[in-house]
């Protein structure tokens, strides 16, 4: 079942490709149908999980001379994030029904990437992982070499490599840990029942750092964040929301799934170290989005800004202090993967309205769009507050369990730091309504029209999700908590 | 170790050797325009040998006439460059039907593969000048074969170096027959430890230049180029992919056979190693010519063939490394000549917009290009997977450090190739003479990439 939900999308795409019958016209109508078809078999697969450790689970041998299988397997962890990339997927999906060049291709390279991310998120296989993190960075770069616009070429091969070399470091993380354990196994639940290279702790490090640099790229942590500002300007909509939606948290959920589990005494040593990270990552992005007047690259660096508090989040649960506290931490950094996809997807898919109208993401450009595209305008704003943390919204849920969680977990003055963060956020974001929404016209505003119905359709569920998880969040939270408890468990000394 | 001299278990070579001899007597008698008979019967004794190889590759290990050795290293040595040769007939089918001399090339073909895998099977140092000369002289012929001015330039500076590093070659052996009293792989890892270890590595330096040469690895690199770019195309992915089994079954041989523990052995490997995959990528970086380009890939996927060389005697994964490494690597580089054969074009600009033209050979381009990179699910994935594991297991983490970073770097020349083929066309080049036969077949060398890396469980079995 659960590989059915992971494969559907892929031989969807090789149909597509495969019967020239079904011509351009019908490729994107196919492409949604699919993607629904998986969305209510991922929330089959989550109202039949009972809710405490893994289920679902397929295991076959693959490579057996090296103890690789074909694992995988739901739990708390990777449920809302596999649901929420199939929502964003189909979200994509509909965004793209109108006006998109060689829609077949598009169509079935969106599918592939989503049997991809699917695939990672549900991979308890260190080296299936590492196929899935790797055919991601192939996917994307096609899509922005093929859809993205201004300097696409030179974007997707400076994404390729610098992304490629990070996933190259973190295979040889692996190789640490296939190494260092006894029996030698690529398996990622077999590893977290018995941690490798706990005798050794020198080589326990370099594998963390490995491990890390590798998942720190893809994640991106400051310093390692470089490759992303480029590569969403010159993305398409749909490739930068699934980019910021999806693959970032391929980064952080490699650090829940593997860093943390599998070397639990490497990470509460270095946890300052990743906790630092995590908060310059937090102050930097949200300080350099500040000064941008590209409205993509500015949510690109809140981007950055966001993934830093997830980092903080998990580094503090490697330090010594209340359990609660750390619990709490690390399900805050989950829900705000989610809340973090569905808000920061919508806010691309936004961008790319403006981008299609206009042919700028110039905010000095625009103004007043309140009065000139009115649905645009409330969805936007929606999708701001959200992104700054406003209660009632998901992002709040999120980062208040996380300040919760860092402030009673041993980590106050870290917390503190982060929560300035949030403050130059909500300084930003209101800054750009001001200068889009309110205001006067600008030079551009007369060009933009207000959404389509399809773009209205594609915006609005992601942000009613982000709604709903804000006023309601127990069902999410019940179903995180039992994995946070877990990886608390494991964590543990 | 079982000892015997029955001719049957030289079944698979017997069998090549008799498709030489029929298609040479069959090409004497029929007329130019019914060549294909002798090139069907030369093909159907190299498929008659690769059955019989797969069929030998389940029998238990053993050595036969005492200089030929019968384990997982020939049986894959066997079943790579035969296949490896059918696949290069098959591709020579379209630009020589008709040629004067058409069986003349399958007969060279299979000589040059008859002696590759006599290269990749001997355990005595005899046997193994013998072998480089069979495997040698024959591609010497086939780089001129189309007697033109790039091409006999080719060959004769492939027969050059060839010919010095083979003299250089045959003194190693005198060496090292001198320091091991005996030229059989037994007898010198037995007297070799107790000879003065600089002159025995002087001697096996000497005795690498010849194998270097064949496996196209610095600094015995310096033919690959220019045979790639001079001679014909499809004698380009002859001699860029067979001599190679061999030389690396023969290298790993004497790694683990001859070197001894005295001699540095994995120290200048691992350094080889090293300098042969940078020097390649670097030099493939500014390359505007596929098959030059091409070229230069084939020289750093050298050296990380060179790497289980390396830490052969270290640990137990080199072996299946280096086999894995070196099926994958024949499959992918054969696939990616087989596009420049069926595009007929050389011009990185010509693969401009290709996915317009033939979306179906654009998308094998691209599996094959990334297969040479080494993204998974692809084979030489598994294959430099394996690679880095065996590294990192024998204590070599910076040559692993090393490849890692030269793989980085290798995707830059061949994005270089690939991004255009995906490109918006303006004024598309004119479609390309597209040869039927041929592009199937590069289909089918594109779904072999996947396929053996989806399925390496299968043939990884220990």
């Amino acid at each position: 079942m659960l590989s059915l939900v992971i494969f559907l999308p892929l031989a969807a795409a090789l149909v597509l490709l495969a019967v020239r019958r079904i011509g351009d016209r019908a490729a994107v109508p196919v492409w949604i149908a699919v993607a629904a078809v998986d969305l209510a078999l991922v929330l089959v697969l989550w109202a039949r999980y009972d809710g405490a450790g893994l289920a679902h689970e397929t295991r076959l041998r693959w490579i057996p001379s090296v103890g690789a299988g074909y694992h995988v397997g739901v739990d708390g962890l990777s449920l809302p994030l596999l649901a929420m990339s199939a929502v964003l997927f189909l979200c994509c999906a509909v965004y793209s029904l109108r006006s998109t060049p060689r829609p077949r291709a598009c169509a079935a390279l969106f599918l592939a990437l989503q049997t991809v991310c699917l695939g990672l998120f549900a991979a308890l296989d260190l080296l299936l992982f590492f196929v899935f993190f790797d055919l991601s960075i192939v996917g994307m770069y096609f899509v922005i070499a093929g859809w993205g616009h201004g300097e696409r070429a030179r974007s997707a091969l400076q994404f390729f490599l610098y992304t490629f070399f990070g996933s190259l470091v973190l295979l040889l993380g692996f190789l640490g840990l296939y190494l260092g354990s006894a029996p030698r196994t690529f398996d990622i639940v077999d590893l977290t029942h018995d941690p490798p290279l706990t005798g050794s702790p020198g080589v326990a490090a370099l594998v963390l750092l490995a491990v890390g640099v590798g998942l720190a790229v893809k994640t991106p942590i400051v310093p390692f964040h470089t490759w992303l500002p480029p590569a969403h300007t010159d993305a398409p909509a749909a490739g930068s929301a699934i980019l910021a939606g999806v693959l970032l948290k391929m980064g952080t959920y490699g650090f829940a799934r593997i860093a943390m589990p599998l070397l639990p005494d490497a990470w509460r040593r270095y946890a300052w170290v990743i906790i630092v990270l995590g908060v310059v990552s937090v102050l930097y992005g949200a300080l350099v989005a500040l000064a941008q007047r590209n409205l993509k690259r500015l949510v690109a660096y809140t981007s950055v800004s966001h993934m830093g508090y997830i980092v903080l989040a998990l580094g503090v649960a490697g330090l010594a202090g209340d359990a609660a506290a750390h619990r709490l931490a690390v399900t805050g950094a989950v829900t705000q993967m989610v809340s973090h996809g569905l808000v920061t997807g919508a806010l691309f898919l936004l961008c790319g309205v403006l981008y299609d109208r206009a042919g700028s993401y110039d905010l000095d450009r625009f103004g007043g769009l309140a009065r000139a595209a009115p649905a645009f305008a409330v969805l936007t704003a929606l999708a701001a507050f959200a992104s700054l943390g406003l209660p009632g919204l998901s992002g709040f849920i999120a980062e208040f369990q996380i300040f919760a969680g860092t402030l009673g977990g041993g980590a106050p003055v870290p917390g503190a730091l982060a929560l300035l963060g949030v403050l130059i956020t909500a300084a930003l974001f209101l800054h750009v309504l001001q200068r889009t929404v309110l205001g006067a016209p600008g030079p551009l505003t007369a060009r933009v029209t207000d959404l389509t119905r399809s773009e209205r359709t594609a915006v609005t569920p992601l942000l009613a999700l982000s709604v709903l998880i804000g006023l309601a969040p127990r069902w999410l939270l019940d179903t995180i908590e039992p994995a946070s408890t877990a990886l608390i468990n494991a964590l543990a000394p | 170790m079982g000892m015997s001299e029955n001719p049957v278990d030289l079944l698979p070579e017997l069998c090549v050797l008799g498709g030489v001899v029929v298609a040479l007597l069959t090409g004497l008698f029929v007329p130019r325009g019914r060549q294909w008979l002798a090139v069907a019967l030369g093909a159907a004794g190299a498929g008659a040998g690769l059955i019989a190889a797969l069929v030998a590759a389940g029998r238990g290990d053993g050595m036969t006439f005492e200089a030929f050795l019968l384990d997982p290293v020939t049986h894959v040595t066997r079943v790579t460059v035969l296949g490896a040769a059918l696949v290069v007939l098959a591709l020579a089918a379209g630009p020589l039907r008709g040629h004067r001399r058409e069986t003349e090339f399958t007969v060279l073909v299979l000589l040059a593969a008859l002696g590759t895998i006599l290269l990749g099977a001997s355990a005595d140092l005899l046997v193994l000048v013998a072998a480089y000369l069979l495997a040698s002289i024959p591609a010497y012929v086939l780089a001129g074969f189309a007697k033109d001015a790039r091409g006999t330039e080719a060959a004769l500076k492939y027969y050059l170096m060839g010919a010095l590093l083979g003299v250089l070659m045959l003194a190693g052996v005198t060496v090292l027959f001198g320091l091991g009293r005996g030229t059989s792989y037994a007898t010198l890892s037995q007297n070799l430890a107790h000879a003065p270890p600089g002159a025995v590595t002087a001697g096996l330096v000497a005795l690498l230049a010849g194998l270097l040469f064949k496996a196209g690895a610095v600094p015995a690199h310096h033919w690959v180029p220019d045979v790639t770019e001079g001679a014909p195309p499809v004698v380009a992915a002859f001699v860029t992919t067979v001599p190679k089994i061999g030389a690396f079954a023969a290298l790993f041989r004497v790694a683990t056979d001859v070197v001894p523990s005295s001699a540095p052995g994995p120290e200048l490997f691992a350094v080889l190693a090293a300098a042969t995959m940078t020097l390649g990528n670097l030099a493939a970086f500014a390359q505007t010519n596929v098959r030059r380009l091409l070229a230069y890939s084939t020289i750093s996927q050298a050296g990380y063939l060179l790497v289980p060389v390396a830490v052969a005697t270290r640990t137990d994964l080199a072996e299946p490394a280096l086999l894995y490494y070196l099926a994958a690597y024949v499959v992918t580089n054969l696939g990616a000549f087989a596009v420049v054969l069926t595009t007929n074009t050389d011009t990185l600009t010509d693969y401009r917009a290709l996915a317009t033209r033939s979306p179906a050979l654009a998308v094998s381009l691209a599996v094959l290009l990334l297969g040479l990179i080494g993204t998974p699910p692809t084979a030489v994935f598994v294959g430099k997977l394996l690679m880095f594991t065996a590294a990192i297991d024998a204590g070599y983490t910076w040559l692993a450090a090393v490849a890692l970073a030269n793989t980085v770097a290798s995707v830059f020349y061949y994005l270089r190739w690939l991004t255009p083929v995906f490109t918006r066309p303006e004024d598309p080049p004119p479609p390309p003479r597209l040869h039927r036969p041929t592009i199937l077949l590069t289909y089918t060398l594109a779904t072999a990439t996947l396929a053996l890396g989806l399925l390496s469980g299968l043939t990884l079995l220990p």
